[in-house]
């Protein structure tokens, strides 16, 4: 163990990039908010909405890391050991990305902007049989109540899960103390992902996004979203584990972890698609206008183009690339393939929104390639002051001997 | 088919027989084959076979199945005996994908099955000879071909130095045939196991 290189130095290149993202990305929103953010009330909608995607998009991306912790963990998997404290230190984003989504959500509600989401107009909803119907839960009360129990639970519950990861830094384990350590980390790894469950995998994207379309619903949406994230998030895991590799750290991660991270994303593109068809097909098939007026303008209007580059992006590129074992164990062409994923995954939230509330006007341009640059900037400046202060690996953790000889 | 002489030798540990198989490698010996109860994990590696191309006749297999529902499907409801369902357009693309990802499957599937046989020379009514009945319950078997200027008593001897728990030399046929075990050979005949 001497030669491991157990705590990390951040690079100054890195830091600088870091604050370069930042500084464009402020830049961007001082600009977008004289611009846009005083302008017309459309302006102002399309302003509000384009933080509203990004910061959304990267609060689940980050909080998919604890997921895949939790997962694996409830699994008994052993495989993730040598490279874990990279989603970890991920996940430390979930309350710094959370608080601003919780704030611009937030915002919007208690602004009563109905531009952005059609349920706060009280006058339309007395008059409308359909939102009356919704009203038991979309309204603000419990919008506010349940964003920040959501977001509340996922930091407390991540942070458990972290705490609990460190006292495998300090002491070797007996067979007694080291079943009970697994057995905690099952149990806290159980509640964050009914909490997950309860939150990403259902009620978080009808309220956050769903409700864009405050008429329309789709069974599928929340999976749909859920697995948008977390192949992202499995995305972003591969790219940090990458550039660690890059820098000489993480000596026992080695290309058949990289195989594995690899296959998640070959498999959750797939899921993906499977589930942007699902919700598709139906109803392309039935037909009916309340169902299809949130396809009609991606579809046939001016959102067309986006709307299937979104899915040659995030299925065909990852179906053809990816397919081979040996491009999943190709550092470069990984790489490649998660920076495309993401950004894949971050055009199709941005249709989500976008689509929605600017129907007739594509938005796409400076703001948000500037927004995403102040998110992506914040990512690096804080993921990396979380991987200097632990150990990057979790020396005495009972399953890392697994991870070390992992072989696919 | 030929008859070829084979030096036989049997190992009661995965642990034992990598290195052996290495040894005997390195030795310049020929290895037939090795006999597991179970799939050992990078054996394949150890015995310095290629990679198989199953894989690759997979994708062949199913990209002929999504071109063969695609083909057939838009043929007969654009062209040969166009109907009307649902008010939807004769070419209905969304409507087909089920089937057309059930096709694909089925074709990679079925074909994947198959050349896996071939590439085993698996089939109904086809024998191989055995080396060890124990193969199949607890010994790792590792057969090694000869020749006329091999000498059997080293290479016996190398291999019980190597680890194995029991050695033997046996003249088999070295494919397959076509046959009935009880007429052309009784395989477990005479075969009295070591405890």
């Amino acid at each position: 163990m001497s030669s491991i290189k157990e705590h990390f130095e951040i690079p100054a290149r890195l830091k600088t990039w870091a604050y370069a993202l930042i500084g464009v990305g402020l830049l961007a929103l001082i600009i977008g908010f004289i611009t846009k953010g005083r302008g017309t009330e459309e302006e102002q909608v399309v302003f509000i909405g384009t933080i509203m995607y990004n910061t959304i998009f990267w609060t689940l991306i980050t909080n998919a890391s604890m997921f895949f912790i939790c997962i694996t963990t409830l699994a008994m998997g052993g495989w993730q050991q040598s490279f874990r404290r990279i989603p970890e230190a991920i996940s430390t984003m979930v309350p710094i990305f959370g608080s601003i989504t919780v704030a611009v959500l937030l915002f919007v509600v208690f602004s009563g902007n109905h531009h952005i989401y059609h349920w706060l107009d009280t006058n339309a909803v007395a008059n409308d049989e359909v939102l009356k119907g919704k009203s038991g839960f979309l309204n603000v009360k419990f919008f506010t109540i349940w964003t920040l129990l959501a977001v509340g639970l996922w930091s407390l519950l991540g942070w458990r899960m972290r705490q609990i990861s460190s006292e495998a830094d300090t002491a070797a384990f007996n067979g007694e103390t080291g079943a009970s350590f697994i057995w905690r980390n099952t149990v806290r790894a159980a509640l964050f992902t009914v909490w997950f469950a309860l939150t990403v995998g259902s009620t978080v994207p009808w309220l956050w996004l769903m409700s864009l379309d405050a008429h329309w619903y789709s069974t599928m949406y929340s999976w749909y979203t859920f697995a948008s994230t977390f192949v992202s998030g499995i995305s972003l895991i591969a790219l940090w584990v990458i550039y660690m590799k890059n820098k000489g750290y993480l000596e026992y991660t080695n290309q058949e972890h990289l195989h594995d991270l690899g296959k998640f994303m070959f498999a959750f593109s797939i899921f993906w698609t499977y589930l942007w068809f699902s919700q598709y097909m139906l109803i392309w098939y039935s037909n009916q206008p309340e169902e299809t007026l949130y396809f009609k303008h991606r579809v046939q209007g001016p959102y067309k183009g986006i709307f299937f580059l979104n899915l040659i992006i995030n299925f065909i590129c990852p179906l053809l690339i990816l397919m081979k074992s040996s491009a999943k164990r190709n550092y470069t062409l990984v790489t490649f393939m998660a920076v495309l994923i993401i950004f894949g995954h971050w055009i199709d939230f941005y249709q989500m929104v976008m689509g929605s509330i600017s129907k007739e006007q594509v938005t796409l341009g400076w703001l948000d390639f500037g927004i995403l640059s102040l998110f992506v900037g914040l990512m690096i400046f804080f993921v990396s002051k979380a991987l200097a202060k632990k150990p990057l690996i979790v020396k005495y953790h009972p399953f890392l001997k697994e991870s070390i000889i992992h072989h696919t | 088919m030929a008859k070829k002489k084979f030096v036989v030798g049997c190992f009661n540990d995965e642990a034992v027989l990598f290195p052996a198989v290495k040894k005997v490698r390195t030795a310049g010996y020929k290895i037939h084959d090795v006999y597991t109860p179970f799939a050992v994990h990078g054996l394949d590696h150890a015995l310095g076979l290629r990679e198989t191309s199953l894989h690759t006749a997979g994708f062949i297999y199913g990209i002929t199945g999504t071109s063969t529902a695609l083909g057939c499907i838009s043929w007969i409801l654009t062209y040969d005996w166009p109907l009307n369902i649902g008010g939807k357009p004769h070419f209905a693309l969304p409507a087909w994908i089920p089937i057309t990802f059930e096709l694909t499957v089925l074709f990679a599937a079925v074909g994947m099955v198959l050349t896996f046989c071939y590439l085993c020379q698996l089939s109904p009514f086809i024998k191989k000879h055995h080396f060890h009945a124990r193969a199949t319950d607890d010994l790792f078997v590792m057969v090694i071909e000869t020749t006329d200027k091999t000498n059997v008593d080293d290479l016996t001897s190398f291999l019980s130095n190597a680890g194995a728990v029991e050695t033997d030399v046996q003249i088999a046929e070295a494919g397959w045939w076509l046959g009935r075990y009880d007429k052309d050979e009784v395989p477990f005949q005479n075969k009295i196991v070591a405890a």
